[in-house]
């Protein structure tokens, strides 16, 4: 019974800390299947997070704050859509120049606005999105097994695991089951053919980062005002790149990255638990080795071991009109 | 009307990349009118900070190193076409085997304690780059994603060497015991001293002089050898290179491996130069700024030097700068690169049409009235 208490913990950490992985890597989902790489997730994430934290604490509400995240790692697609679409510029520098250049920015006006060494003040409650329960979760309680199941794990989170959790059927609706969808797709795959079916190819690039850029923007409020209470520089860590190594390991589709996005989450969470305690037979496992997991198990996939991670045809490349 | 001139070399290479610089340096003037503060007096304490004085001379020099180094492993791989953003996991693995070095070979003496030291950074480099680029050459992994992969890999081994294995007895600090004095690197202000020339000390030191040799001796490999022409070939156009005879698998494999040991050659200036210890995290992005660095000198050994001129001087010129005006952070230094490597690297090409078409036109009337 105290093993099935510690699992639904550990579920439970893990959910909470799946959900800013979930929407970031979707939003790398929709930019990278219609070809165009978002290394920026990880900048995107920091900026979102910064602006959510500060906009919310001036507001005290913390959906202001959301909004504010999400124009801004809007903004930031625009900026990285103006590079490579628009001008043809390399998607890698691109997105690495966004991150540098957020890593920067959120702490330079961090300082610039609150003094506090790059941190936003802390957020009361009234500013921070709070866990909510779901109908019936008191009643089932004390009921063995369902109880804990209900109570602890499936109720008593922050709307945005909810709506992280759902945006993936959603981004599935959309991908596959959308004629904006088929289209999103078909850019990635073969940009020549949709511009033949006289589908405008930069239009529709362009729509694809920003429906990146509102995902990684809820990503980043989640981050500092829904599991955080303020926004702390580089409060990131790494983040953005396990989202995008979750979308590879997920081969670019929603629920095989969910799927991995779990897996992720769970090691973070079990990581954190891990730390110091010595494990029968294995014994005491290294904290370091978990976290470096991910990592590992995203090179081994891409070495193609186990199964193929076949990225969109024209990831990459910009598109040229032939004239 | 779609006639175009080739644009002169001097246009391409000189005054494209010097409007998109001055773009980034405009913009990040704006981000300081932004924040209150006055840029033009920013600009005075930066140049002053990095030139003013005799030591910011050699600490602006000490950065340079760092920068011509991974600028160099960027452009090595570049040139063959690949994307290595793993020169931070590289630099790191290779201070790794500078120290193993010094731990468990400094009964050897002083010089060749140096070239085992800077042989043990290079294989370790290198062999960090040559996972991913086997799996890119072999198996057709992306080698972006695999080398960022890398550096995280990197670090997580890193901190639990430092934390588990290297760590001395009763230190509560992760790092490593201190090198042996043999395997130190001197400094230039005590081999100038050693000379009879009086000089400023800095951390400045024997690698910058490295970094000249490498450069020169990249310059000479990729645009004078075999497998330089065959590095470039791959990088062009790998199935041209196919059927030239070049197997595009073995190239990608040595370009990387070389990526991987010039990157690494960072901590000889940071180890065997200036720290003396093996410190988690010393090689704090120089590996990513390096990128910029190699871009803005469009590849080529001597612009990576203007380049990691300008890097050094915003690093050293950006420390002062947060010493003098409280509200301005070292983080203005980072938004500077990140602006320099946006306009510089990304967006290089927004000039491009505008300028062509401008010169384009400016032959043509010239053509024309000299027919006249």
């Amino acid at each position: 019974m105290e093993n099935f208490e510690l699992v639904i913990l550990l579920l439970d950490a893990t959910l909470r800390t799946s959900t800013p992985l979930i929407l970031a890597a979707l939003a790398g989902m929709f930019s990278e299947r219609s070809g165009t790489i978002n290394l920026a997730l990880e900048g995107m994430m920091l900026g979102g997070a910064f602006s959510a934290a500060a906009v919310a604490f001036y507001m005290d509400d913390p959906w202001i704050g959301l909004l504010a995240a999400i124009a801004t790692t809007i903004g930031l697609s625009l900026l990285h859509g103006f590079a490579c679409i628009t001008h043809k510029g390399n998607q890698v520098v691109s997105g690495m120049a966004i991150n540098i250049l957020m890593s920067g920015l959120t702490a330079l006006v961090g300082i610039a606005l609150f003094a506090q060494g790059g941190k936003t003040p802390a957020l009361d409650k009234a500013a921070r999105f709070q866990p909510i329960t779901l109908p019936g979760a008191e009643a089932v309680k004390d009921v063995p097994i369902i109880g804990p199941i209900y109570f602890e794990l499936l109720s008593g989170h922050n709307i945005l695991v909810y709506i992280a959790f759902l945006a993936v059927p959603a981004a599935w609706w959309v991908m596959y089951r959308t004629r904006f969808g088929l289209r999103l797709r078909a850019v990635g795959e073969n940009p020549g053919a949709v511009d033949t079916a006289g589908i405008g190819v930069v239009a529709m690039r362009y729509r694809a980062v920003i429906c990146s850029g509102v995902l990684v923007g809820m990503s980043g409020a989640y981050l500092s005002t829904a599991q955080g209470a303020s926004f702390l520089q580089d409060m990131t860590a790494g983040k953005g790149y396990i989202a995008l190594a979750a979308m590879v390991f997920g081969k670019w589709r929603p629920f095989p990255a969910l799927a991995a996005c779990l897996l992720f989450g769970f090691l973070d969470a079990a990581a954190t638990r891990l730390q110091g305690v010595v494990l029968p037979v294995i014994g005491e496992v290294p904290v370091q080795l978990v976290q470096a997991l991910p990592y590992v198990l995203t090179v081994i996939l891409l070495a193609g071991f186990i199964g193929r991670a076949i990225p969109p045809k024209a990831l990459g490349r910009p598109y040229v009109k032939e004239r | 009307m779609s006639t175009t001139v080739q644009l002169p070399r001097w246009i391409d290479v000189g005054a494209l990349p010097l409007l998109n610089l001055l773009l980034a340096l405009v913009v990040s003037g704006l981000v300081v009118l932004a924040i209150g503060e006055n840029p033009a007096e920013v600009v005075e304490i930066l140049l002053y900070g990095a030139f003013g004085y005799e030591e910011a001379w050699g600490y602006t020099l000490y950065y340079t190193t760092n920068f011509i180094f991974t600028g160099l492993a960027f452009a090595v791989a570049f040139h063959c076409g690949l994307f290595n953003i793993g020169a931070e996991g590289q630099a790191y693995v290779g201070g790794l085997g500078v120290t193993l070095a010094a731990l468990y070979l400094d009964f050897l003496p002083f010089p060749i304690m140096l070239v085992v030291g800077m042989l043990a950074a290079m294989i370790f480099g290198a062999a960090w780059a040559y996972i991913p680029a086997y799996l890119q050459a072999r198996r057709g992994s992306h080698i972006v994603i695999t080398t960022i992969m890398f550096n995280f890999i990197a670090s997580s081994l890193m901190v639990y060497l430092l934390v588990n294995v290297l760590r001395p007895e009763g230190s509560m600090t992760p790092e490593s015991e201190q090198i042996a004095e043999n395997l130190r690197l001197p400094f230039i202000h005590d081999i100038a001293g050693a000379l009879g020339i009086e000089m400023a000390s800095s951390p400045l030191n024997l690698s910058f002089v490295y970094a000249i040799m490498a450069s020169v001796m990249v310059w000479l490999f990729i645009w004078h050898t075999r497998w330089g022409y065959a590095i470039r070939t791959v990088g062009a156009n790998a199935v041209a290179a196919t059927y030239a005879g070049i197997e595009p698998g073995r190239f990608i494999i040595i370009a990387m491996m070389i990526s991987g040991a010039l990157a690494s050659f960072m901590a000889l200036n940071e180890i065997m130069g200036v720290q003396h210890r093996l410190l988690i995290d010393f090689t704090a992005g120089y590996g990513f700024v390096g990128i910029a660095v190699a871009l803005m000198g469009r590849n080529h050994p001597f612009g990576i030097f203007l380049a990691a001129l300008l890097f050094g001087m915003l690093y050293q010129g950006g420390a002062e700068l947060s010493f003098e005006i409280p509200t301005i952070s070292n983080d203005m230094v980072v938004v500077i690169q990140g602006l320099v490597i946006l306009f510089t690297g990304a967006m290089e090409h927004m000039f491009r049409p505008r300028v062509t078409k401008m010169y384009t036109a400016w032959r043509l009337r010239r053509d024309a009235q000299e027919a006249v």
